[in-house]
């Protein structure tokens, strides 16, 4: 069975180089623009990994790593920040807050497809 | 009419009763309860008004009109001027200032010639008008004896003076004061200024209301009187008279001997001072109130008889047969001339005995030989024959003079004469560089001045002496004529005289000060004088004494000139206020000699003090240098204090500068942080997705068609996208640092607003909205950059396509002409903004919408950017708008001044 990965970014065009990439990878792809679309789709769609975007209306993706990771229930759940904030203080909290990694735009596609699946322990 | 015995026993009673005044003011000020209030102070201020005032202001009235008044105006204005008198009494304090002969000496360095000097002034100017109180009280006795000889006679005027002189005796010299206070004698003063106010009120009120009925009656029966215009007309008021007079009674006030010594050396408490500036002018006013009246009144009664004015004010009541009035008169004008003859004599025996006959005293062999005696005694003799001496020397004048103009105008002499202090003394407070030989030449010159062109014209028209140097000019020479000299003419003799005195005593006390240099006597007093409030404040004065003393000798010294009784006294106060239970224990040092000379100088003059302390120490005298060097370092030490204070207000404020700079700075940085973060954000995120999809498109060779047209595509897109935000950053950076190029022309902007509709008219078929446009007719011209305006108006049409609807999409873009400027506004009917969005949309990198879909093509710059550039032109830009309503972006562009 194909891994669920969530993809949440408010910038179309890296949405659709994203989910291109993903499904190229062979998993089942979700989108999601904004922070609250994001943990409405985490609940519906049972995402296995999520590719989050930092800075997005609403919600950024540092407030929904955080309520992610307050709730249980989403334990097994990866989170990896992708965002075009580069500084080492912002990796920092993106970790600190209990993101799996932390991917800075702009990003190698093929880099960014070996690190989602070590992360889902395929390959 | 009254027999004489009883005048003579009526007189003598309240002479009793003034002596007993005293003696209830001395026993309260000796239990430590003194009677001396603010308002009594200000009363006895009232002793400036002689007999000369009580019957001659009538007097005056009758020949000069108003002109009496400014005998009173000014002292009413020397008493506004507070501050002065403040000083002066702080000085006398500080320096046991005994009169204002001790004033002047100890100014320029305890100098007894030149307190000598001054006293000499002092006592040749005033003996005349003590004179005139004699032939006051004499004259005056004589009407209400109804016995002419009582006035005249020699032996009746010798009686007069001699029981002047014992009361004199008695209240002044009863015992030997080291502050030189007499609260009795200022008590019965100011007993004797409530008698003579009341006395000429009441004679005022008999002969308004009584004789007459009331101001009017008087003032119109009157005017019928032949020459009264030329009396109460203002053509009778000579500025240059009236402004001399003024000046000459406001000096008066404080350099009479007597105004001196109850002005300052009687003063208890210097808030009396506040007191006095109004109470003392309200008792003038009061006194002056009927004079006028009571004037008018005598010419419409004695019409035609020859009746001297001087007397109006008793006889007016003997006409009426108001004996009981007249009597009070009588008693009004004997309190006036007691209280004059009592305190002017006290403080000038006091100048004789300190200034003139002590100086010569210390160096006579009869004194060497008295080494060891108590003193005090010689010195309460001293003053006591100097009392009888003055009022001899008066009783004297009066019985030469007789009814000789001398007498007459003497008063205005008098005030001219001490007007002559004024320099020394007010250049003495206020000029540290004012020295001896100058205060001697200025006085000196002024005294002569004085003596030749008023004294000596008085004794000529008297009959004494040739009155050739009046009338043709000393040995002939016409510029030396007395009353015109150096051919000033057309001033009164009063005016005359005051213009060249105080002019040629002026310029010599500052022409020779400052030709010489004082020596270190005069420079350490005329810091003490000067600087009198700042040295107190400071904690006294600087010690300017080196040398060896022995306590014992200078304890004798006291015990010498005070008296045993009060020198322990003095010693043990002095003891006390060092923290010492026994003044057997003083240690000679400077404090300690300072302290002797300034009890010495309260009892014998500060020059005197000043010989006789110098006499039993060893003085290693200071040299000039020396006690400048001492001022210099107290002023160094106070420039010093206060440059620190204001280096560090200095420093203060600077720190407060760099602090909110720093701030500021700070604020900048992290702004500035803030920008290259969002910009950096914005750069990176077209570049994503052209890397991403590049390198897809690299790694994949066997990638569908259709999927590398639409990778290819959003790679142009976002290349585009990319250079515009460049671009714009660019641009911002340029307009935000001032180094965008601008040209500016005159612009119809109805033609520019057409010109860029046009061009984005396939925007507009694109996107199917309906663009609506209105340009008002006759728009007047605009000064601005046409690229720039257009830029504007292409970035706000572009925004309004981006946020309408699809098909359905309405813009309005209309032009109109509004007071001094033409305004643009770009409508839609798209989704409109929050009232928070309103303001935030300008600001860098923050755009309208937030959903996917709606995801705006835009850099977040063209706003911004927008608002830089009609703010440079002198506009605004702004956006009214409410969610569901469209937005209305509007902005002025000022019209052209008419000669731009």
């Amino acid at each position: 069975m194909a891994k669920k990965v969530l993809i949440v970014d408010d910038e179309p065009n890296i949405v659709i180089s994203l989910e291109f990439l993903m499904k190229k990878e062979g998993f089942e792809v979700a989108v999601a623009g904004d922070g609250e679309a994001a943990l409405a789709q985490v609940a519906a769609f049972q995402p296995d990994l999520i590719l989050l975007d930092v800075m997005m209306p609403k919600k950024s993706g540092f407030e929904v790593c955080e309520s992610l990771r307050a709730d249980p229930a989403h334990a097994g759940l990866k989170i990896v920040i992708l965002t075009a904030k580069g500084r080492e203080t912002e990796v920092a909290k993106g970790l600190a807050i209990g993101a799996d990694a932390y991917v800075t735009k702009p990003f190698s596609p093929k880099a960014l497809a070996v690190q989602v699946k070590q992360l889902l322990e395929i390959a | 009419m009254f027999p004489t015995a009883i005048v003579v026993l009526i007189s003598l009673a309240y002479l009793g009763l003034l002596f007993a005044v005293a003696r209830f003011a001395e026993q309260r000020a000796a239990a430590g309860r003194s009677i001396i209030t603010p308002s009594l102070y200000a009363l006895s201020l009232g002793v400036y008004c002689t007999s000369w005032t009580f019957y001659g202001s009538v007097g005056r009235a009758t020949s000069g009109g108003l002109s009496f008044l400014t005998i009173y105006l000014g002292p009413t204005l020397m008493l506004l001027l507070t501050g002065v008198i403040v000083k002066m009494i702080r000085i006398s304090k500080a320096q046991r200032i005994t009169s204002i002969a001790d004033f002047i000496g100890a100014r320029y360095g305890k100098s007894y010639w030149l307190a000598g000097l001054a006293t000499i002034v002092a006592v040749l100017g005033i003996v005349p008008y003590i004179a005139l109180q004699l032939k006051a009280i004499a004259a005056s006795l004589g009407i209400l004896l109804a016995d002419p000889a009582a006035g005249q006679g020699f032996w009746p005027t010798l009686a007069i003076t001699a029981s002047l002189a014992v009361f004199t005796i008695w209240f002044g010299t009863r015992h030997l004061d080291a502050t030189e206070r007499h609260e009795g004698m200022v008590a019965a003063i100011a007993f004797e200024s409530i008698v003579k106010l009341l006395a000429f009120l009441a004679v005022g009120l008999f002969v308004t209301f009584g004789m007459f009925n009331g101001f009017g009656d008087v003032f119109s029966r009157a005017a019928a009187l032949p020459g009264i215009e030329r009396l109460l007309g203002l053509e009778a008021v000579k500025p240059v008279s009236w402004a001399a007079l003024i000046l000459l009674s406001g000096l008066a006030i404080v350099f009479l001997p007597r105004q001196f010594q109850v002005m300052v050396v009687e003063n208890v408490d210097e808030s009396h001072v506040r007191r006095a500036v109004w109470l003392f002018p309200l008792y003038l006013l009061l006194i002056n109130l009927f004079v006028l009246p009571v004037a008018l009144g005598g010419l419409v009664h004695f019409q035609g008889a020859a009746v001297n004015a001087d007397t109006y004010v008793l006889r007016l009541p003997l006409s009426q047969g108001a004996e009981v009035l007249a009597m009070l008169v009588f008693l009004g004008g004997l309190s006036a001339a007691t209280g004059m003859v009592i305190v002017e004599t006290i403080a000038l025996s006091t100048m004789v005995c300190n200034d003139l006959v002590m100086p010569g005293l210390l160096r006579s062999t009869w004194f060497s030989a008295q080494n060891r005696r108590d003193l005090s005694g010689v010195l309460l003799g001293i003053r006591r024959a100097a009392i009888g001496v003055i009022l001899l020397l008066g009783f004297i004048y009066f019985q030469a003079a007789g009814e000789a103009h001398a007498l007459v105008g003497i008063g205005l002499i008098s005030f001219a004469a001490v007007a002559q202090f004024a320099p020394v003394v007010f250049g003495g407070m206020y000029w540290k560089l004012g020295t001896r030989p100058g205060a001697i030449a200025g006085l000196s010159g002024g005294f002569l001045v004085w003596l030749y062109t008023l004294l000596l014209p008085a004794f000529a028209k008297s009959g004494w002496i040739d009155p050739g140097f009046v009338q043709s000019g000393l040995f002939g020479f016409s510029w030396l004529k007395a009353q015109a000299l150096f051919g000033l003419v057309g001033l009164d003799e009063i005016s005359h005289c005051l213009w060249w005195s105080l002019l040629i005593n002026a310029g010599l006390f500052a022409g020779v000060s400052l030709a010489t240099r004082p020596d270190a006597d005069e420079a350490a007093q005329a810091e003490r004088f000067v600087d009198v409030f700042r040295l107190e404040a400071r904690g006294g004065a600087p010690r300017l004494w080196r040398g060896q003393a022995s306590p014992e000798a200078l304890v004798a010294l006291l015990e010498r000139f005070l008296g045993a009784e009060r020198a322990h006294g003095q010693l043990a106060g002095h003891a006390q206020a060092r923290a010492l239970s026994d003044w057997r224990r003083l240690p000679a040092d400077a404090a300690f000699v300072q302290f002797a000379e300034a009890e010495l100088a309260g009892a014998i003059g500060s020059a005197s003090a000043r010989v006789m302390v110098a006499s039993v120490v060893e003085e290693e005298p200071l040299g000039l240098d020396e006690v400048l060097d001492i001022l210099d370092e107290a002023n160094q030490v106070r420039a010093h204090s206060r440059e620190l204070e204001l280096k560090q207000a200095e420093l203060e404020a600077a720190t407060g500068e760099l602090r909110a700079a720093n701030a500021r700075l700070q604020e900048l940085d992290r702004m500035k942080d803030d920008f290259v973060s969002t910009v950096t954000h914005e750069l990176r995120t077209p570049l994503t997705s052209i890397r991403a999809l590049s390198e897809m498109l690299y790694e994949d060779p066997k990638l569908p068609l259709a999927d590398r047209a639409r990778f290819l595509g959003i790679i142009v897109t976002e290349t585009e996208r990319l250079s515009r935000l460049i671009n714009q950053i660019l641009d911002m950076a340029k307009l935000e640092s001032g180094r965008a190029e601008w040209t500016t022309s005159s612009i119809d902007v109805g033609t520019l607003v057409r010109e860029a509709a046009a061009s984005l008219e396939a925007l507009f078929n694109e996107k199917g909205l309906c663009f609506s446009l209105s340009i008002a007719a006759g728009l007047p011209p605009v000064l601005a950059d046409r690229d720039r305006l257009t830029q504007v108006l292409i970035n706000l049409l572009s925004n309004a396509v981006k946020f309408v609807p699809q098909d359905g999409g309405h813009v309005w873009l209309s032009v109109v002409s509004v007071e001094d400027a033409v305004r643009v506004s770009v409508r839609d009917n798209g989704p409109g903004l929050t009232a928070d969005e309103c303001g935030v949309i300008f600001e860098k990198f923050r755009q309208g919408g937030d959903t996917m879909t709606a995801k705006p093509q835009g850099t977040g710059l063209g706003l911004p950017i927008s608002r830089q550039i009609i703010e440079h032109f002198g506009g605004r830009l702004w956006v009214e708008s409410s969610p569901g309503q469209g937005a209305d972006f509007m902005f002025t562009v000022p019209i052209a001044a008419p000669d731009a």
